[in-house]
């Protein structure tokens, strides 16, 4: 007799435990706080026809802190439409300046080098594939670009040139500038000759087949 | 009237009061060993997308810069998935007739964005931020897996909150600084320009870990005494970044 009611109450409490295990199992099956109604980027849309819960803006939307008053900054031109030929960004010391260089040439060699490879000489990766491309990319070392504004530069990245598409969206115009900065001075390595070394250069040229004034 | 039930009774009785104690312990554990499988969690399981899009090719291979095509991820929280636009600015220039990237041509033709399905995904209680992580040098590997050697993409690492604390706990065996990069930020890209350049082995032991997708191993302590100083030089604030609202607000 006391046996089975303590077998009963076993029972009784096995049911239980299982009952709660039930719950608690269930209760880790909400996923309302894991999928929360807020959007995150990239996130498909239920309620927007086009399924993007990123919206374009309204044409003629300035967002705050982009008035682009500055023109010749933002477009590469001066108010007359011509192309500039100064960057139109200041600086307070040669160390801005360099890095401001060092910033051109990291943005260069993430954007523009799968074409124009590392020099600028046109030959990179997609070059070097030997694939049929419509048209090859740019060397910059030409006579014809070596005598181009600087804005020229901006301006192609801003809003692409011929086949090569624009890379306004990825690059903020301070880094275009930058990168402009940085083609300017591949143009310049380059295109260097003898004369512009100084004596002391040219010797350790001599002795050590190097400048020892790399960019890197 | 026979006997109902024998002497054995007693010991099935009392093995399955054992056994039936102990069940919902064993269902919690294989609930547990379940939910972290590579079963559930589809770690290093590629994940179906609209187009077979190759990291080893484009990564690697190609040696195309990570920001080339996710351009916000050392600056916002969000690494960004590339617009059509960023494969057609290749794409309309070479394999223009490849029937696998048919897809991508119809997107930009039709305005319609690829649909890609995404790889790793938080809870939405859950705050993640790409730049501060990248901001210290932690490479895109250490939470993703061997990227570049992604034919198609799948995940590295569940991210269990638990994994997040191990290194969050102690951020100094994690940390390293490649003494031929510029900073922290950018050690974690050339890591992939080095790996193209000079191989699995020309790279530092940590750095062919990485390449290779290992865990690290346990740690010298000249390494962790270098993530010490570091820790000190960036002002991480070890005592708070494990605390819950570091990652749930
Ligand atoms: C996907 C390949 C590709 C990438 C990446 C690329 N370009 Fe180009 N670029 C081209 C091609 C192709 C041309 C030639 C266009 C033509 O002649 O129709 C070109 C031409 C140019 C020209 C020459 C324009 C002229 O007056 O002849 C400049 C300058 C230039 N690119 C700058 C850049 C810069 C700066 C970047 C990086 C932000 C960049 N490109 C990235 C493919 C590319
Ligand atoms: C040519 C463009 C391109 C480059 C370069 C690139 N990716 Fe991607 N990446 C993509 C696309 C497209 C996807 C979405 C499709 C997929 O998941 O495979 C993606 C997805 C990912 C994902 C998974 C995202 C998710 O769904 O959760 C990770 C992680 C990732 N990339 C990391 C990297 C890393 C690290 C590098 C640099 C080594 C890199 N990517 C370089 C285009 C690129
Ligand atoms: C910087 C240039 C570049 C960008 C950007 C780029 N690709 Fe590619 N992709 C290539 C090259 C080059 C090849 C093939 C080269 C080879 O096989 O020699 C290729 C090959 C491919 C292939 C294989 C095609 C085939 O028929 O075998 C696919 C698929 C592909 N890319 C998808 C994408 C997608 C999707 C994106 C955008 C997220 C993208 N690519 C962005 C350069 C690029
Ligand atoms: C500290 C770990 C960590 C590092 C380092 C890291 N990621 Fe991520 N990444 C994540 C997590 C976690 C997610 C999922 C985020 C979410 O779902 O909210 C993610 C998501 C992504 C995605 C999907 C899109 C998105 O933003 O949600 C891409 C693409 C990506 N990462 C690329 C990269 C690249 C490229 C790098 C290196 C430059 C990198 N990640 C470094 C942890 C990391
Ligand atoms: C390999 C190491 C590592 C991993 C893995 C890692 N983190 Fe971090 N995390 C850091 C470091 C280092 C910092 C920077 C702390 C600082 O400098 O104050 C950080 C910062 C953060 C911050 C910002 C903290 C602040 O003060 O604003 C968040 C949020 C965060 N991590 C979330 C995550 C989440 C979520 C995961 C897991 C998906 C994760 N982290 C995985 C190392 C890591
Ligand atoms: C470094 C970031 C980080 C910190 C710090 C952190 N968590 Fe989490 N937490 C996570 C992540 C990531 C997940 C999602 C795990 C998953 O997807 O399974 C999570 C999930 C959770 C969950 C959901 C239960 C589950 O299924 O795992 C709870 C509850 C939780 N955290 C509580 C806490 C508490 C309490 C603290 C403070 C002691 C804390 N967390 C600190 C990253 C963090």
């Amino acid at each position: 007799m006391r046996q089975s009611r303590a077998s009963r109450w076993l029972l009784r409490a096995l049911k239980l435990s299982l009952g709660l295990l039930v719950l608690v199992t269930a209760a880790g099956c909400h996923t309302d706080m894991w999928i929360q109604p807020k959007t995150v980027p990239l996130e498909e849309s239920t309620f927007y026809a086009d399924k993007s819960s990123a919206r374009p803006l309204v044409p003629g939307t300035v967002a705050r802190g982009h008035l682009e008053e500055d023109t010749p900054f933002f477009t590469g031109r001066d108010d007359n439409g011509q192309l500039v030929t100064a960057i139109p960004v200041k600086f307070n010391s040669d160390k801005e300046f360099k890095e401001f260089l060092l910033r051109g040439q990291e943005r260069f060699n993430i954007y523009c080098t799968p074409c124009h490879g590392r020099l600028g000489d046109g030959q990179g990766m997609i070059s070097k594939r030997g694939l049929a491309l419509r048209r090859p990319p740019a060397n910059y070392h030409t006579d014809r670009l070596r005598n181009m504004p600087i804005g020229h530069f901006y301006d192609v990245m801003t809003k692409g040139y011929g086949v090569m598409f624009s890379y306004a969206s990825r690059v903020e115009p301070q880094d275009r500038w930058a990168i402009a900065a940085y083609i300017r001075a591949l143009q310049l390595s380059q295109h260097a000759d003898s004369a512009d070394y100084t004596a002391a250069q040219r010797a350790s040229r001599q002795s050590t087949g190097s400048l020892g004034t790399e960019t890197q | 009237m026979a006997q109902l039930f024998k002497p054995y009774a007693n010991v099935i009785a009392r093995t399955s009061i054992v056994i039936g104690g102990m069940l919902p312990v064993i269902v919690g554990l294989a609930a547990a060993a379940y939910s972290r499988s590579p079963y559930n969690t589809k770690v290093e399981v590629p994940l179906n997308q609209p187009i077979p899009f190759s990291h080893q090719h484009h990564a690697y291979e190609l040696g195309i810069d990570c920001r080339y095509c996710h351009t916000s991820v050392e600056k916002s929280g969000y690494a960004g998935l590339p617009p059509t636009e960023t494969c057609m600015s290749c794409h309309s220039q070479i394999w223009t007739n490849s029937p696998l990237l048919e897809p991508v041509r119809k997107s930009y033709e039709d305005n319609t964005p690829i649909q890609w399905n995404k790889v790793n995904t938080l809870p939405s209680f859950v705050n993640f931020n790409h730049s501060i992580h990248i901001a210290r040098g932690i490479n895109c590997n250490q939470c993703h897996g061997p990227v570049n050697d992604m034919q198609i993409t799948f995940k590295g690492h569940p991210f269990m909150m638990q994994w997040c604390l191990q290194c969050h706990r102690a951020p100094e065996k994690y940390l390293y600084k490649d003494p031929d990069s510029h900073s922290l930020r950018e050690q974690v890209f050339n890591v992939y320009w080095k790996l193209q350049e000079k191989g699995v082995s020309g790279m530092t032991p940590r750095e062919q870990h990485l390449v290779k997708g290992e865990e690290q191993e346990e740690d010298g302590a000249k390494d962790v005494a270098e993530g010490k100083a570091l820790v000190k030089q960036y002002g991480v604030k070890v005592q708070q970044l494990a605390d819950c609202s570091v990652c749930h607000y």
